[in-house]
């Protein structure tokens, strides 16, 4: 019985703050800290301030780039290592679980160390080549790469666990009724795989979208999303923060049982 | 291997050879095609973790220039020099092995209530744990300034009389946002390794007359076991290097080793500092970890599957 309730009190523990951001961004008055009943102004003023949905827009760029690159890379490299040998599968996967164990903290620090030693090196030869070329700088394309990197490694280790448990005994079958090889992967493998592929879009877009550490560090002068939260809370919270979380918090809940819902219907079981 | 002709190959008719020939051709474009997959992620990790890595190793050494950034050098300055963020260190090593601790001692009974006694509703009870997890980091946190500041819960505790409670930018601040946003994670591989246990293995050792601790002690920790040790791992990785939680919960009092490395990267801009502080900050998290994978291979423990 007091299990029941204790599971009970830590829902309402992990709701709770949730709640209140949702509650406080319907306020009336200014402060973010007080409420008074009730008004959606604040969620006109968030969408037609200029400055969030320009970070908005970045993060959602930002975050669908680095994810499509993340799964590309991450499942070709799964598959390449089927066929690889057993010493590169080992360099990978040391290389892997290096980049997922490694703290974004410090990811995001050599990454923008090297990047600004490698646009200092370069840009002075491409000046050269090209006179009037504009300068490589931090930015957008910065932000991709070092978020594509740690994802990369999520897909990796998803879709290659995937891999793995498929039962050999379909591949096998399908190669014995005279199926080339690629049309084996693409009637038999790939549809199997497809779940694992499509989590590992979900969760890598998820991540970069989510991620501040990183972004703060490698995206020089272009502002994402939860940069410019972090920036404003510093400053104070306003019921105009607590509308942007507001929208944030509803559609990362729209898209995860979408996601859940499509899950579920493919394979008639539930998929944690 | 393909360097090597067998000596009977020389002595083959024509035909042979060309079998050979057609099947190396083969075998050198499935190589081919092998590297072709693999390149895109060897670059990237070159680029983007290899290179970055040894560049803060090479930096760590090294001398701060004049205006900032990065002189050439070869000293051991920077890693002498650490003490001077001994408490950034101390902080971290605290509140990071504490928040796990307590994080694992509220998980484990959520986790235990999600696989054992839910029926039905397990689905929607799990996705529930799951949500907050998928909603941003950052707007979880913040959250709880509304809670922890002067109008909640100390203005809560006010009204009954206990004055004077301050509990925003305190470690306890810290340590609340730890086990609020790392719950899920340590709940998920926990509740993993549950869901396997057979139920009628704890009616047979209440049968046989064991107390309920025995049972926990007995048969559902063991099992539990593998799930506790990916969780707890998941878990203290993401805290050594967290900056988000004490940035904004702890108000530049309570500060993480993470912290510091913010303001020398992006304030003080003392790079090879920095980079001192970020290396031995990956030295003591790869040295705790395999201290504590030892320690669980001894008792013949091993990790389980990957949460998420």
């Amino acid at each position: 019985m007091w299990l029941r309730t204790y599971s009970t009190s830590l829902y309402l523990f992990l709701y709770l703050p949730i709640a209140l951001i949702m509650l406080f961004s319907f306020n009336a008055g200014r402060s973010g800290l007080a409420f008074e009943c009730c008004s959606v102004q604040w969620f006109g003023r968030a969408f037609s301030n200029p400055f969030i949905m320009e970070a908005l827009g970045h993060s959602a760029l930002i975050a669908s780039c680095s994810a499509v690159l993340a799964t590309l890379f991450g499942t070709l490299a799964v598959f390449g290592l089927q066929r690889a040998g057993g010493k590169v599968r080992m360099l990978f996967d040391a290389l892997t679980y290096c980049a997922i164990i490694i703290p974004g903290i410090v990811i995001g620090i050599s990454t923008l160390i090297a990047f600004i030693s490698l646009f200092d090196l370069i840009n002075p030869l491409l000046a050269q080549v090209i006179p009037g070329i504009p300068r490589l700088n931090m930015g957008f394309f910065t932000v991709v790469a070092a978020h594509s990197l740690f994802t990369m490694a999520l897909v990796m280790v998803i879709v290659r666990s995937r891999v793995e448990s498929l039962d050999k005994a379909l591949q096998e079958a399908s190669a014995d009724l005279y199926a080339p090889p690629l049309e084996t992967f693409w009637r038999v493998t790939l549809p199997q795989i497809t779940p694992a592929i499509m989590a590992g879009f979900l969760l890598a877009f998820t991540f970069s979208f989510d991620d501040f550490i990183i972004a703060f560090f490698v995206a020089g002068p272009e502002t994402t999303l939860p940069i410019y939260i972090f920036s404003s809370i510093r400053r104070g919270v306003t019921p105009e923060i607590n509308a942007v979380s507001t929208v944030i918090i509803g559609a990362s809940l729209a898209l995860l049982f979408t996601s859940r819902y499509l899950q579920n219907r493919r394979s008639g079981a539930s998929h944690a | 291997m393909d360097a090597v002709i067998s000596p009977n190959a020389r002595h083959a008719d024509a035909s042979d050879v060309n079998i050979e020939r057609t099947q190396k051709k083969r075998r050198s474009l499935g190589r081919r095609i092998t590297l072709l997959m693999l390149l895109p992620s060897t670059l990237w990790f070159l680029l983007l973790l290899v290179m970055p890595l040894m560049i803060i190793l090479v930096f760590s050494f090294g001398e701060r220039s004049a205006v900032g950034g990065y002189a050439g050098g070869l000293t051991l300055a920077n890693y002498l020099n650490l003490g001077s963020r001994a408490a950034a260190f101390s902080n971290t090593l605290v509140l990071a092995p504490l928040g796990t601790l307590v994080c694992l001692l509220a998980a484990y009974p959520l986790a235990y209530f999600l696989a054992v006694k839910t029926g039905k509703n397990r689905s929607l009870l799990l996705t529930l744990v799951i949500v907050p997890f998928w909603t941003s980091f950052l707007i979880r946190t913040y959250a709880w300034i509304f809670i922890l500041s002067g109008k909640g819960i100390p203005a809560l505790l006010a009204s009954v009389g206990l004055d004077d409670v301050r509990l925003i930018n305190t470690p306890y601040a810290v340590l609340i946002g730890i086990v609020y946003g790392y719950l899920p994670l340590m709940v998920f591989p926990i509740y993993v390794s549950l869901e396997k246990l057979d139920k009628r293995l704890l009616e047979a050792s209440a049968d046989l007359g064991a107390s309920a601790f025995e049972s926990l002690r007995r048969i559902t920790l063991p099992l539990a076991a593998p799930g506790i040790i990916t969780g707890v791992m998941l878990v203290f990785i993401l805290l050594m290097g967290e900056f988000l939680i004490p940035a904004v919960l702890g108000g530049g009092k309570v500060f993480f080793v993470g912290n510091a490395l913010v303001d020398l990267f992006l304030q003080s801009r003392n790079w090879p500092f920095g980079s001192a502080l970020a290396m031995t900050l990956v030295t003591i998290m790869l040295l705790i970890i395999g201290v504590y994978l030892k320690l669980v291979a001894r008792y013949g423990g091993k990790p389980g599957e990957g949460a998420l």
